[in-house]
């Protein structure tokens, strides 16, 4: 479609250049910090801390380094696993119970089904950080605190809303009259769900959970406040590597790299679905 | 026999009615779990917070905790870091919104033509948007705006000028460029799913017309992303009134640099200790998150479309 717009307007061969070398322009300067930081990787602390150097002998010093075990400080093992353990349970709960709230705003709608999702939107507008003192206090209470239970619950808490609303635009997809004919045909609840919808809305679901693990992933409010010491996650680790004290430049962009990598890729292989769920969800 | 016939079209009503309401609850079922979740854990914290604020409850020094009512409310306003937090919130989010908003239009529009590697452009675009805050904060930091080994360093004295202290001398900025970095993406991608749900009948049209690119832009293009450039705006100011992530780590919250929320963790669990002025603190800002959340949640109502739920 762009194609042919492009080509129907006309344009001149030598403002169509200029056009695509700007993009690539804008591209590679919103791109270079990326870059740079993972070239900054592969670098010495000696050339990570000096005049920018595009030029110098690569090394795996630095990610050696992050990686490996100390006593006493965390761990980028530990890290992880805490993590993906966080990330992965609250990302599959959030799933189970979007999955049927969404059906029941969409597809078989509850009366003012418009008001909840209101509702559920507008939990996304209260400030966290107003509400930390609290969840401090319960998390300290329930003797949570610094454990993975704690934020396992809230990155529900948190995602919960933006999965509802992102899966209710995928449902709304799907043909009603696909539904019906199922459902004349003596197709019970769940058959509808595994044979009707899934085939449909999997694209969806799967750029939703995507969408839900990013903001898990790379969540460090909550993370720092609560899990300080143990069952820390990714981004804390990521601040741990900042010291006062040396140069820790290189260290920091290999551990950066490792952090940002698994959520880049990710988001690449499904960039067109995940925005198109945002956006559709209030335009569509 | 009336009365018979009476009394079976009774028991038949009341039949129905029963089937009804459990037809509304079989609906409502799948709905409650994720309902009853959201309600608990992201209302009962604004519960106690309220309670909270109208005790005086100080950790260090330790003092017994004593209902003082309002008074907690009477010196809020006075403060004048918490004015100058209010003010460096309302310059960080316009700010950020404003200029993502702005570039990523700018941006969407070269990316909706056909040329060579658009598909990679756009994935180098889309780049930041995935980065960790934490991440993003750190390296703008420590490798663009640095005085000593910053690329932006370089450049500037690589054409002749001196090295700027960038997050010293301009901290909102600077963490205002880094918030656009990281969401001009987001508002280029929602802008370009605009534009290419454009009508081309009409565009075809008007160009058969003989109207200009710049009119094309102005009078069929703009309006048609309307829906779509508010509800980038509306979503990026969610999450940019909240911005923590990205201060804590470039000015941990130095001077210029503070925002409300920021502010208000300084005031409890980030140091201060005194749960209830910061309780006071917390629930003016929810009451102004409700006032923006309702004229957000009005723009968004006239974003969906009536007829369909």
């Amino acid at each position: 479609m762009a194609a042919r717009s492009a080509n129907k307007i006309g344009e001149k061969r030598s403002t169509s250049i200029i056009l695509g070398v700007s993009a690539w322009l804008v591209g590679l300067i919103f791109f270079f910090p990326v870059f740079w930081m993972v070239l900054n990787g592969f670098k010495t602390e000696l050339d990570a801390n000096a005049s920018p150097k595009l030029f110098f002998t690569p090394t795996l010093e630095q990610y050696r380094a992050v990686t490996a075990q100390t006593q006493g400080l965390l761990n980028f093992n530990e890290a992880m696993m805490n993590s993906i353990v966080i990330v992965g349970v609250s990302t599959l709960i959030v799933m189970i119970l979007a999955v049927p709230a969404a059906y029941a705003l969409s597809v078989r709608p509850v009366k003012k089904a418009r008001d909840v999702l209101f509702f559920f939107i507008s939990t996304k507008f209260l400030p966290i950080v107003a509400g930390i003192l609290p969840l401090w206090i319960i998390a300290r209470n329930f003797g949570l605190l610094n454990t993975r239970t704690v934020l396992i619950i809230l990155y529900m808490g948190l995602n919960l809303p933006l999965a509802v609303w992102m899966l209710r635009s995928f449902f709304k997809e799907v043909p009603v009259a696909l539904i019906e004919a199922s459902q004349i045909d003596g197709a019970n609840l769940r058959q509808q769900m595994v044979r009707v919808m899934l085939p449909i809305v999997a694209p969806g679901l799967a750029a939703t959970a995507l969408l839900v693990v990013i903001f898990a992933w790379n969540e460090y409010f909550l993370a720092v406040q609560l899990n300080p010491v143990n069952a820390s996650t990714i981004p804390i680790w990521i601040t741990s590597n900042v010291s006062t004290r040396g140069n820790f430049l290189a260290k920091l962009s290999a551990a950066s790299t490792l952090a940002t990598l698994p959520v880049v890729i990710a988001g690449w292989v499904a960039q067109k679905r995940m925005i198109r769920g945002l956006a559709m969800g209030a335009v569509k | 026999m009336e009365q018979e016939v009476s009394t079976e079209l009774a028991s038949r009503e009341v039949a129905k009615k029963a089937r009804l309401r459990r037809e509304r609850w079989m609906r409502r079922l799948p709905l409650l779990p994720a309902l009853i979740f959201t309600i608990l854990v992201t209302q009962i914290p604004f519960v106690m917070n309220l309670w909270y604020s109208l005790t005086e409850w100080k950790i260090t020094p330790p003092t017994p905790r004593a209902f003082t009512g309002f008074d907690n409310y009477a010196t809020l306003f006075t403060n004048t870091f918490f004015r100058s937090a209010v003010w460096i919130t309302v310059v960080m989010t316009v700010g950020a919104v404003a200029l993502s908003v702005l570039l990523g239009l700018g941006i969407a529009l070269l990316l909706d033509r056909e040329f060579f590697g658009r598909g990679l452009v756009r994935t180098l675009l889309i780049t930041p948007f995935l980065i960790m805050p934490v991440v993003a904060g750190l390296i703008w930091k420590t490798q663009i705006f640095h005085s000593l080994y910053g690329v932006l360093n370089w450049l500037i004295t690589a054409v002749g000028f001196q090295p700027v202290e960038f997050v010293g001398k301009m901290p909102t900025w600077s963490i205002i460029t880094v918030l656009v970095w990281q969401w001009t993406p987001f508002m280029m991608l929602i802008i370009l799913a605009g534009l290419q749900s454009r009508p081309t009948d009409i565009l075809e049209a008007a160009r058969v017309d003989g109207a200009s690119a710049y009119t094309l832009f102005r009078h069929i293009t703009l309006p048609g992303l309307r829906p779509y450039l508010e509800l980038g705006a509306l979503l990026g100011s969610i999450y940019l009134i909240q911005v923590f992530d990205h201060i804590d780590v470039i000015t941990g919250g130095g001077p210029g640099s503070t925002n409300v929320p920021y502010f208000v963790y300084q005031r409890s669990i980030g140091g201060g200790w005194d749960f209830g002025q910061a309780a006071a603190y917390s629930t003016v800002v929810v009451a102004a998150s409700l006032v923006i959340a309702t004229i957000g949640l009005r723009l968004l109502g006239g974003l969906l479309p009536k007829e369909e739920i």
